[in-house]
């Protein structure tokens, strides 16, 4: 039989220097979906493919890696994730946010800001964000190469008509260096000023179709919106219910089948780190340390 | 108090630990051989080495055992093996037309040089289950006789010297061969690259598409020219040695479609083509590539583009089913922060309706 054997971070060599030249072309033409020859991996397409070549394709052994889904180090595909790179490449893995070189992401952006050198990784379900409004590609490249972006600001006009506000609560779109609209991938809104001037290189990996796309480290990114109706950010009003933060995205946490709810950071390092530092919210049993301080 | 959702590294392993239990099922029933699922499913073994795009039968058989039976997923494990798998080059086209045929039927002739040749078909069994089957069942031994030393030339090659049908495209031995799984698809797509999509797409997608062409959406009349099974002879040719050398045989089943004649001022009417073409015995697979195939030739043959099965960007982007099943199946994974993102929409716009209804009930009561 022809029995496997697997090269560092899995692929190949000559599929790495193919991805390295898409992320190159990526990094020169922000906001520009760069097509790749996305190879099947050991994971199914949707569950983070393209984020995994992206990685792959960066990773050296001296990086350190930290894998997130929903904010979280702890969920089930970002431990699988982590566990594939751990094996396969046998690098340090981390849930420290400031420790981590390289940050593989799935639907935010940690809340403790990147710093210059950090590499963040988005793995990217549909890279288009003309997509829902134009399903063929063939059109939507040439509205790109037009910079033709009408009929989206028309989608979000329409979206005020209805219902008052622009009904776009995540996969919100942005535009970068002032020329190419944007997908961030389905990150809440909440996360999308993150993206903007941020120090740290953000790379968008979409395995199944084929695309990567980057934001060089201090660049333009701005979310789409008008001027009688700017872009807010939404977060449940509340501070977390074990950390006490009053700044971080929250995840609603329903406790029982009579209508009790409870909100905690969805960023899993960050409320940890703030509840080392001593902070508690009305959940925990240790005593409120920071109310002392007025 | 609440403690934060923890221990998905354990529940993985343990979900894996049960999975493996549950894939061996009851251990007093023997185990499944590599060998018999080679030699007794050898139709799904077909179907996985065809749309994995690897011509392997014990990694295709190894794969069946592995999924359980679903062959999606076997066509998945046999993807990613052979996504790491180096390449050599590519081999000279394998030339069907020299066959060794175990199986050929025409639709279009009642006799042709060669012969019509039944070999093993579903076709004509009545489809009663059949108990004896389940077990110790000892099939008689096929009947046999000496091999004719006619030639089998291809349907079409004959209708071709008579310039009935359009000449098949000759290939360019030199122009490198599109490969679809090593450079990104851009549209439109020339015919290799969609040949390679349908080769690989999955078999009830092109079923269905090909049986909605069949029922009019974009109907193109056709005709089992020929349909072929059997063993072809693969060779690669060596830089070092200057030739051509045979690497073996692998099966295959070709499927030659003839559909309904072009023509104009200038051109005599023919009739067209439409080509399938997969591992192993895979007839249901190569008759519906081939309908496919015919339909996507629309926009080349100056047909109007209207249904589904000529669209090739709807076509090729919905196909393979690694792709399409992978992300149908993500759902399965956390959406906590998106939702969370519409929910606070949502009750938002929920508050503003109950604010902008509850005005005009007030100065009604008032009133």
């Amino acid at each position: 039989m022809n029995a496997p054997a697997y090269n560092f971070a899995y692929l190949d060599e000559q599929t790495k220097r193919m991805i390295r030249r898409a992320i190159l072309k990526a990094i020169a033409i922000p906001g520009y979906q760069v097509p790749f020859a996305s190879r099947e991996m050991p994971m199914p397409y949707g569950w983070g493919t393209g984020g995994v070549q992206v990685t792959a394709a960066i990773l050296g052994p001296q990086d350190v890696l930290k894998v997130i889904d929903q904010g979280s180090d702890d969920t089930t595909n970002a431990i699988s994730i982590r566990k594939f790179f751990g094996k396969t490449a046998g690098v340090a893995t981390t849930t420290s946010t400031t420790d981590a070189t390289v940050i593989q992401t799935r639907h935010r952006i940690p809340e403790a800001p990147l710093h210059a050198g950090q590499v963040l990784v988005y793995q990217v379900p549909i890279p288009e964000p003309l997509r829902f409004l134009e399903p063929r590609e063939t059109e939507t490249r040439r509205m790109h190469a037009l910079a033709e972006y009408g009929l989206m600001h028309v989608k979000l006009y329409e979206d005020i008509a209805r219902f008052g506000h622009i009904a776009t609560s995540y996969a919100y779109p942005v535009k970068v260096n002032a020329r190419y609209v944007m997908d961030p991938s389905p990150t809440p809104k909440f996360d999308n000023p993150k993206m903007d001037n941020c120090p740290a290189l953000q790379l968008f990996g979409a395995g199944r179709e084929k695309r990567i796309y980057a934001i060089p480290p201090h660049t333009d990114v701005v979310s789409l919106d008008f001027e009688d109706h700017p872009f807010t950010r939404y977060r449940f009003n509340a501070p977390c219910a074990l950390c006490g933060a009053g700044d971080s995205y929250l995840d609603e946490i329903v406790t029982d089948d009579k209508g009790g709810r409870m909100f905690v950071c969805s960023d899993t390092d960050y409320c940890e780190s703030r509840r080392l530092a001593g902070h508690r919210g009305s959940e925990s049993a240790a005593p409120h340390k920071e109310r002392a301080h007025g | 108090m609440y403690v934060a959702v923890k221990g998905g590294e354990r529940a993985i392993e343990n979900a894996h630990r049960l999975l493996a239990h549950e894939r061996r099922g009851d251990r007093d029933v023997p185990e499944l051989s590599l060998a018999q699922i080679a030699e007794q499913l050898s139709l799904g073994v077909d179907r996985v080495m065809t749309e994995g795009s690897l011509y392997d039968r014990e990694l295709a058989a190894l794969a069946i055992k592995q999924a359980r039976g679903d062959l999606i997923e076997a066509i998945f494990l046999v993807r990613a093996f052979r996504a790491t798998l180096p390449r050599f080059g590519a081999t000279e086209p394998v030339n069907t037309g020299e066959m060794q045929v175990r199986r050929r039927i025409s639709s279009t002739f009642k006799d042709i040089p060669g012969g019509q040749i039944l070999g093993p078909t579903f076709d004509y069994t009545h489809r009663l289950l059949d108990p004896q089957l389940a077990d110790g069942f000892v099939p008689e031994r096929p009947a046999t006789s000496e091999a004719t030393q006619q030639a089998t030339p291809r349907v079409t090659d004959i209708l071709g010297r008579d310039g009935l049908i359009e000449p098949s495209p000759e290939a360019d031995a030199d122009a490198p061969v599109g490969d679809l799984t090593r450079e990104p698809l851009s549209f439109p797509a020339d015919r290799d690259l969609r040949l390679q999509n349908l080769a690989r797409a999955d078999e009830g997608f092109l079923l269905a598409l090909g049986y909605s062409s069949q029922r009019g959406y974009g109907r193109n009349h056709p005709f089992a020219g020929e349909i072929r099974f059997g063993d072809v002879e693969v060779e690669f040719y060596a830089e070092d040695a200057g030739f051509a050398v045979p690497l073996g045989s692998i099966a295959l089943t070709e499927c030659q479609m003839v559909n309904q004649f072009k023509g104009s001022a200038t051109e005599a009417p023919c009739f067209t083509r439409g080509y399938g073409l997969a591992f192993g015995q895979s007839e249901r697979k190569t008759m519906s590539m081939a309908l496919v195939d015919r339909s996507l030739r629309a926009r080349e043959l100056g047909e109007e583009v209207i249904a589904p099965a000529q669209d090739e960007e709807f076509v090729m982007s919905h196909s393979d089913n690694v792709q399409a099943t992978g992300f149908v199946e993500h759902l399965k994974l956390p959406h906590y922060v998106d939702f969370q993102s519409e929910l606070g929409l949502l009750r938002k716009l929920r508050q503003e309706f109950a604010e902008a209804n509850e005005a005009p009930d007030m100065q009604e009561a008032a009133e």
